[in-house]
């Protein structure tokens, strides 16, 4: 091989090889992204196997499991104990992680995907579109946010499809404003200015020029969001405005039982808190490796 | 600079009259009828007819609207279902609660967040750099009412070294001329009780300043350590100036910009927390009064206390952001 054909070749290994794939490879280089993708993976196992792997009935009551008083610790026949009227908690945490997965992906979806039509049409259409869609953004975030959720399960009366609705539409104006950002800063590059002198269409070039570079922030925002709407989703359903049914196994629900019985059984409210944080912790750990990894700035210095 | 302010001013009317609009139109989404949902359920139909009279609900919809925009100019929020005062009254009750309360909550963050920040910044990559972005990790992914009960449970149940619930012990006697109880112990010289509201602050103010102080962390951190690299700051080095004097007059100054603007935001978010942390810690202010307002289907007081919370926070945001063309005069000009 010739020194001409060998520094070729070492170009070529240095050659970038599109964001997609170095995103890829500094994500899995870094170790707290690691840990992010570890935790999120035991809680969508939790989620998806939890009928599999639960050890009894999350909503079955045992009363003799409590007839000592409350409540028993951790024993082989209850990994995690059993709750204030003998329930198993290792199986209620399973099934919790069911309804904190169901509400991350219903409340981020609804609010990406009204905030992301919203955003664009603020930022490609201008003008008096923009001007009116952005001062309705800048209202509804005048109002402290978990204050307008609870306005909004007021209004829908309290239950947990509500809370997910009312997390997803305060989350509408984050990504609208996010996405009109990104898509002001792309209309001005030369790529958009090309397609548009040789006519390419005013939506096409919107869908196949400007929303493609838009996503990687936007997957950021979301999996930063995932955290949040958890943490939102569980502190409304703390304060009462969840399911009606105060049997099911939802986290924050578990919670808001055991403030009054902190003293007898502290290790209620440990095992639900640590299971909200630690899977929060997962997305908002994911969220920053994302955001080093698809940030162009630091491309190729890794 | 007075252009500045008055144009931001103007900016601030149709954001207020937005949320104006919003409230007025969820009154007419709650079920019930307006009127009915309002006096609550057990007014009696003479009740809602003088009601209906009143605010001219069989009126249209923007006279309506007229007539509503009118009673809130006037602070007329009407009367709260469950202790039928007003809710005028009720506010000026329990905001210095809650105002106390975040106040103390944001001392918390920023006495410790900024320092944290710095430091973790000056000494990137070390043991203290990496404690605290884990620091400032755990503190938003913690959920608030979480680490209120833990708290609550170790350093009042367990310990008791801290009270668990209220404001004040229930046996103290104390004027309350202000009805912020800090300032109240201080006007009136009565420094056991000003100790004792100290000690009731403490675990809430914590609770509560967790997720500023994670952010106040991350953000210092960050912008301390993009200044450290601009040029004046090499030339203050290079021309001898003390270690000290040059992170004191060059890197923390112009590192404080970006940390200021978010400053108004955290605003927000201790609103939003106030109404868990006050239910966890039984503290009297807007944040339990809205929580148990759900609960008694208080209409009036929800819609009193989210209008009267959202022109706080957009009234605190506007005077951040004048505060800081004042220290920025790039903001002014552009």
């Amino acid at each position: 091989m010739s020194v001409a054909e060998a520094e070729a070749r070492e170009i070529q290994f240095d050659a970038p090889s599109g964001l997609w794939h170095e995103a890829f490879h500094r994500l899995i280089r870094n170790p707290s992204a690691i840990i992010g993708f570890v935790l999120v993976l035991v809680f969508f196992t939790a989620a998806v196997f939890a009928p599999r792997l639960a050890t009894d009935d999350p909503l079955k009551t045992d009363l003799l499991a409590i007839a000592d008083g409350c409540c028993p610790g951790p024993s082989s026949e209850h990994w995690l104990g059993v709750d204030l009227l003998g329930r198993d908690v290792f199986s209620r945490l399973l099934y919790g992680a069911r309804y904190s997965l169901l509400i991350g992906v219903v409340s981020v979806f609804i609010g990406l995907s009204i905030g992301l039509v919203i955003g664009a049409a603020a930022g490609y259409i201008g003008g008096i579109v923009d001007s009116v869609l952005m001062r309705a953004m800048d209202v509804m975030l005048a109002i402290p946010g978990l204050l307008f959720a609870i306005a909004i399960v007021a209004a829908l009366q309290p239950g947990l499809w509500q809370i997910m609705v009312a997390v997803g539409i305060v989350n509408i104006p984050i990504f609208a404003r996010l996405l009109r950002s990104s898509v002001l800063a792309q209309r001005e590059n030369d790529f958009v200015l090309a397609a548009r002198a040789v006519g390419v269409r005013k939506h096409t070039i919107l869908a196949s020029h400007i929303l493609p570079n838009a996503v990687s922030v936007l997957i950021v925002q979301a999996t930063l969001a995932m955290a949040t709407a958890i943490i939102d989703v569980a502190g409304l359903a703390f304060l009462g405005l969840g399911n009606p049914d105060p049997s099911t196994p939802e986290w924050g629900a578990m919670l808001t039982d055991v403030n009054e019985y902190l003293q007898a059984a502290p290790f209620l409210a440990v095992v639900p808190g640590l299971a909200i944080v630690l899977s929060v912790l997962g997305f908002n750990m994911i969220g920053d490796g994302l955001r080093e990894a698809l940030d162009p700035k630091l491309r190729g210095r890794a | 600079m007075l252009r500045y302010v008055v144009r931001r001013l103007l900016l601030l009317v149709p954001i207020l009259l937005g949320v104006s609009v919003l409230v007025f139109f969820w009154i007419r989404l709650l079920p019930g009828s307006p009127a009915e949902s309002l006096l609550g359920e057990r007014a009696t139909p003479e009740l809602v007819a003088a009601y209906r009279e009143r605010y001219g609900l069989d009126e249209p919809i923007y006279e309506q609207y007229a007539k509503y925009l009118r009673s809130i100019t006037d602070f007329d929020f009407g009367v709260s279902v469950a202790t039928h005062r007003q809710v005028t009254d009720e506010i000026k009750d329990r905001f210095p609660a809650t105002v106390e309360l975040a106040v103390a909550a944001m001392l918390f963050a920023t006495l410790i967040g900024i320092p944290l920040g710095f430091v973790a910044a000056k000494k990137y990559g070390s043991f203290i750099d990496h404690a605290s972005l884990f620091v400032s990790l755990i503190g938003i992914s913690i959920p608030i009412f979480f680490l209120a009960i833990i708290l609550k449970y170790v350093f009042a149940v367990r310990l008791g070294w801290l009270p668990s619930v209220g404001r004040i012990d229930v046996t103290i006697e104390a004027e309350h001329p202000t009805n912020f109880y800090v300032l109240d112990a201080i006007i009136t010289r009565d420094w056991a009780t000003l100790w004792d509201v100290i000690k009731h602050l403490i675990l809430p103010a914590i609770a509560l300043g967790s997720i500023p102080l994670a952010i106040l962390a991350r953000i210092t951190r960050a912008s301390v350590l993009d200044v450290q690299n601009e040029d004046y700051v090499r030339t203050a080095r290079a021309k001898g100036l003390a270690p000290m004097t040059v992170d004191r007059r060059h890197v923390l100054r112009n590192a404080m910009l970006p940390i200021s603007t978010i400053l108004g935001l955290q605003v927000g978010l201790l609103l939003s927390g106030a109404v868990l942390t006050e239910t966890v810690f039984a503290w009297p202010g807007m944040g339990s009064w809205l929580r148990d307002a759900i609960f008694n289907r208080d209409y009036p007081v929800l819609q009193g206390g989210i209008l009267f919370l959202a022109f706080v926070f957009v009234m605190v945001n506007l005077i951040v952001d004048i505060s800081y063309a004042f220290i920025n005069p790039r903001i002014r000009y552009s």
